[in-house]
């Protein structure tokens, strides 16, 4: 229960509640995306990863965080004086 | 997830290592180990999962902590929840991983096989959408967890109270990650060097709780993500602190985490609830300030009003030789409580510690079955 869970929004099923269905693993559930939209509508998520905890999408995570956090670990190889 | 691999990469693991071992080795010596407390349930798991404590060098050790909610319920949350589970016309709702933890008289799974109503919900949400289909029922979801679970309670909360479902009601035991730390940190009988800090709680709150760990205790904070690599990472990330003589609150898990977290949860939490006088958890007693409940216009929702008043009885109940207290609070290694692996399995848990798979007794047993001789 407390560990997030990646999933894909595959589609709005609510608009008015901020209501998703997401992919995760392939199973596929509804989330709610009231925290993850500042103010534009819930279609833009569509196809965008989220972090989701208990029903609800917390944080937006993209390709690019991914290779920006590979980038840290190529830091390692460089020797970065450690 | 498709970059899955990269952080369990076993040639990165393998340079991590070498880089820990090797920071090790510039630490002044001293007789105790270096103790670095993994907050989060989730780490202890991939810890012993992938036995990452058996790849640091011997001078310095993971001491697993408090962050995981089911470990922390006292039991009489659990027999309050039973109590609704009995209460004709109600609905007790509970994420799966409470149904197993004991409370004085037994668990809310045990009190379904006698009868009482308790359903496994994935969310609030799900509680939430009971209610609406059972007007007739009274719904009562058991409200747990830290600022993770926090805000998806407080989102259905609103949602009940826009729309008028009076029949949904939470019982809340909803704890705050900054309180335990500062408990244990102000605990004269512990030595912890560094924090591993949750970096999914970190989504919520960003990085605010864990600031006064470095500015009033002089110890360093990395708040790690879950994979093999994050943890080593950050576990090198906290000895080059201390070689440097540093303490500051970095970010390992910067893929995801942010300094500021998500204030969207924050705004719907802080609308909903608001800081309970004090909170009892279980193996750190009563800490102030360290709960919340609901706010003012929020109170019709509270299910403890559905509860008969109780005499408290006072007692701490419980086997005397249970040894949950010292190890949630980092004192004592699972194997060396006297319950581990005898009467206290995974399938006959007396602590909470070995019922969520989170728990550092459950992960110790099931991964570390093999090294059983390891117990004095
Ligand atoms: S072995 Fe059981 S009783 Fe002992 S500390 Fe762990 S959970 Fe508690």
């Amino acid at each position: 229960m407390c560990l997030a869970v990646p999933a894909q929004v595959l589609s709005i099923s609510d608009p008015s509640r901020a209501l998703a269905l997401a992919d995760s693993g392939g199973v596929q559930r509804e989330i709610e995306l009231s925290c993850v939209i500042a103010d534009g509508p819930p279609e833009t998520l569509i196809g965008a990863w989220v972090l989701v905890h208990v029903g609800v999408a917390l944080a937006q995570i993209s390709e690019q965080e991914a290779l920006a956090s590979l980038a840290l670990w190529a830091e390692l190889d460089d020797g970065d004086g450690a | 997830m498709k970059y899955v691999d990269e952080f369990r990469d076993p040639a990165l693991v393998a340079q991590l290592v070498k880089r820990i071992d090797a920071s090790a080795a510039r630490l002044p010596s001293r007789q105790q180990p270096w103790q670095l407390m993994e907050v989060c349930g989730g780490h202890t798991h991939a810890i012993f999962r992938f036995g990452l404590d058996r790849l640091l060098p011997d001078c310095v050790e993971f001491v697993h902590g408090p962050g995981c909610p089911v470990c922390v319920l006292p039991e009489t949350v659990i027999d309050q929840a039973v109590a609704l589970a009995q209460r004709p016309g109600t609905l007790l709702c509970s994420y799966g991983d409470a149904v197993r933890v004991p409370g004085t008289g037994g668990s809310l799974l045990e009190a379904r096989a006698g009868g009482a109503a308790v359903e496994v919900v994935y969310g609030p949400r799900d509680a939430l959408e009971l209610a609406r289909r059972h007007p007739d029922k009274d719904i009562v979801f058991l409200a747990i967890g830290f600022e993770t679970t926090a805000p998806a309670t407080a989102l259905a909360l609103q949602a009940a109270r826009r729309e008028g479902i009076g029949n949904f009601r939470a019982l809340c035991h909803l704890v705050l990650i900054e309180p335990p730390l500062r408990a244990l940190l102000a605990d004269p009988q512990l030595c912890l060097d560094g924090f591993i800090g949750p970096g999914h709680v970190s989504l919520v709150t960003g990085t605010r709780p864990f600031d006064f760990i470095p500015a009033q205790y002089r110890r360093p904070v990395v708040i790690s993500g879950f994979e093999p690599v994050d943890l080593l990472q950050s576990v090198w990330m906290l000895l080059r602190q201390l070689e440097q003589g540093k303490a500051c609150v970095e970010l390992q898990y910067r893929r995801v985490a942010t300094t500021s977290g998500n204030s969207a949860a924050r705004a719907a939490m802080e609308e909903v609830f608001e800081p309970a006088p004090s909170t009892e958890w279980r193996g750190l007693g009563s800490l102030p300030h360290s709960g919340l409940q609901l706010a003012p216009e929020y109170r019709a929702f509270d299910a403890a009003a559905l509860l008969e008043p109780r005499a408290a009885t006072g007692a701490e109940p419980g086997d005397p030789r249970c040894g949950c207290a010292a190890v949630l609070s980092g004192r004592m290694k699972p194997p060396h409580c006297p319950l581990f692996g005898r009467e206290c399995t995974p399938a006959t848990p007396s602590g909470p510690l070995m019922v969520s798979s989170e728990g550092a007794c459950a992960a110790w047993y099931q991964y570390r079955q093999e090294s059983a001789d390891d117990r004095r």
